[in-house]
């Protein structure tokens, strides 16, 4: 499966500036492993002993993936895995 | 040189690396929240009881704990709500003393979100913003807008769609930019939280929120002040996104930390959180001792003010109702209206839906024995009424409309059994 993964403004120094960047994965897990591969700084911003951090949100098209499978939700060709902080609101 | 500027910078809540003041509401590290740090011994050195006692009574009389560089341009009358001794709701509910500090008065927009407002906003234009905004179940939306107006500064507002429409009458009345959106808070937040950063605005609960969230101190230190420079033993404040309770909570500590409150008791102030039972993703991760909350996908209430299904400091506040020996309770619609008429009833005070919240939570507090009665209580009502008057429709009897004759009135059933009296000539 070919997919974008939306990178928040401020991680963008670890993309190279990319906003998008297009990863493959039947899975969010795979997908977010894909762009820790490309770009493996971004890795210890999103994970912390093999778990997602606990103040970064993922949506897959617009929804929430603890409402959905979490990590191991599936994903599809097409689809934007977007990485979104949760410190936000209230 | 500026007149105060005691904040020495922003700290990450999880890992505690130190930012410069910035726009930037998370750390790039690990996403944790950040934090405005002081420098507390030289606050120490420059504030005083009787220093605070000879300002205007407003929020910006504890200046030196608010994150400007100068003075206050937006806001600079926010605050100074009453703390109102309420006998007669502490009568009805069998309490002996009780007290409301009542923000549903707060200026200029009647909620303390022109606490956190002022600070944002005033903020913003430290930084240079032109433009500046926010996601809002309503009361921010109102108060960004009159304030964003009152500074002549670009407003863009962004709503759920299906919010009380007097709250979006008055946001629009101040002529923002408000847009509508087809979804819960939390989404319209996401959205937010991509906007502020494409287009760096300035939005005061996304990238400005580490200094707005310290608007809310006000609140906790007008509490302490007003009680005669002392803390109460339970304060239970409402919750949406879990914010205003810890700040409170860390108002008290830093007065304590400035020698302003005796040694020793913010320890003993014990914090309550109230949710309505249609969103209570922090309540229930007390009640069931989950570290992170569980996010309600759908909010389902008549206290839209309070319907935030994902809280960014939900888990912060359920830590700390905890680990201060309070806990957090949530309460239905209908308890939510019967609270709002208890206290209407009670004070003449008319609360917005998180007010009746507030009370129907504190009345289960006081049933199940969780706070003793002889004890003294803080609530906290943080909006107006009349900004929720249609969640009252259908909870009240009708007024009989009659035709203006004395028999008309006098065949009224509510005159129950009072009697005409009659009155004899004055003599002269």
């Amino acid at each position: 499966m070919s997919l974008k993964v939306e990178i928040p403004t401020p991680l963008r120094e670890h993309t190279n500036g990319l906003a998008h960047v297009a990863v493959t994965g039947a899975t969010v897990q795979e997908a977010l492993d894909d762009l820790v591969k490309q770009f493996p700084a971004i890795g210890a911003k999103l994970f912390t002993e093999g778990r997602l951090r606990p103040h970064i949100n993922v949506f897959v098209n617009d929804e929430d993936i603890r409402y959905l499978d979490d990590l191991q939700t599936a994903v599809t060709t097409g689809q934007i895995v977007a990485l979104i902080p949760a410190v936000a609101g209230g | 040189m500026p007149a105060f500027d005691f904040a020495t910078g922003l700290k990450c809540r999880v890992c505690g690396k130190l930012y410069p003041k910035q726009p930037l509401n998370f750390c790039t590290d690990d996403f944790g929240p950040l934090e405005v740090a002081y420098d507390y011994a030289a606050i120490a050195s420059v504030i005083s009881r009787a220093k605070i006692e000879m300002r205007p009574f407003n929020m910006w009389r504890y200046r030196e704990l608010l994150p400007l560089d100068g003075e206050p341009t937006v806001g600079a009358q926010v605050g100074g709500t009453p703390l109102v001794r309420a006998d007669r709701l502490a009568d009805a509910l069998g309490v002996q003393r009780l007290w409301i500090k009542n923000d549903a008065v707060n200026f200029p927009t009647l909620s303390f979100k022109d606490r956190v407002v002022s600070v944002a906003l005033s903020k913003a234009r430290e930084f240079g913003m032109r433009t500046v905004g926010c996601a809002s179940t309503g009361n921010l939306a109102n108060s960004v807008a009159a304030n964003a107006a009152a500074a002549g500064l670009e407003a863009y507002i962004f709503v759920p769609s299906n919010l009380e429409r007097a709250k979006i009458l008055a946001t629009m009345v101040y002529g923002p930019k408000l847009v509508l959106v087809e979804g819960t808070y939390d989404e319209v937040n996401r959205l937010c939280s991509q906007v502020a950063f494409e287009y760096g605005w300035g939005l005061v609960n996304v990238n400005l929120r580490p200094f707005y969230a310290e608007g809310s101190k006000t609140m906790g230190y007008e509490i302490a002040e007003e009680l005669g420079w002392r803390l109460p033993q339970h304060v239970i404040a409402p919750m949406a996104g879990g914010a205003l309770i810890g700040k409170i909570y860390k108002a008290f500590s830093e007065f304590e930390t400035l020698g302003l409150v005796a040694k020793g008791s913010t320890q003993k102030v014990k914090m309550y959180g109230a949710q309505a039972a249609g969103c209570n993703p922090i309540t229930d991760a007390v009640k069931n001792n989950r570290e992170r909350h569980k996010p309600v996908r759908k909010p389902n209430t008549i206290c839209k003010s309070l319907a935030i299904g994902d809280p960014a400091d939900g888990m912060y506040a359920a830590k700390l109702m905890r680990e201060s020996g309070g806990w957090g309770e949530d309460a239905t619609d209908p308890e939510i209206i019967e609270g709002m008429q208890l206290l209407a009833k009670t004070e003449g005070i008319f609360a917005e839906t998180a007010g009746g919240t507030t009370v129907a939570v504190l009345k289960k507090f006081l049933e199940s024995g969780r706070i003793p009665r002889d004890e003294e209580i803080v609530i906290c009502i943080t909006g107006n009424g009349l900004k929720t008057q249609e969640s009252l429709a259908g909870s009240m009897q009708e007024p009989p409309i009659i035709q203006p004759k004395l028999e008309a009135f006098e065949a009224l059933s509510l005159l129950g059994e009072k009697k005409r009296q009659v009155r004899q000539p004055a003599l002269v």
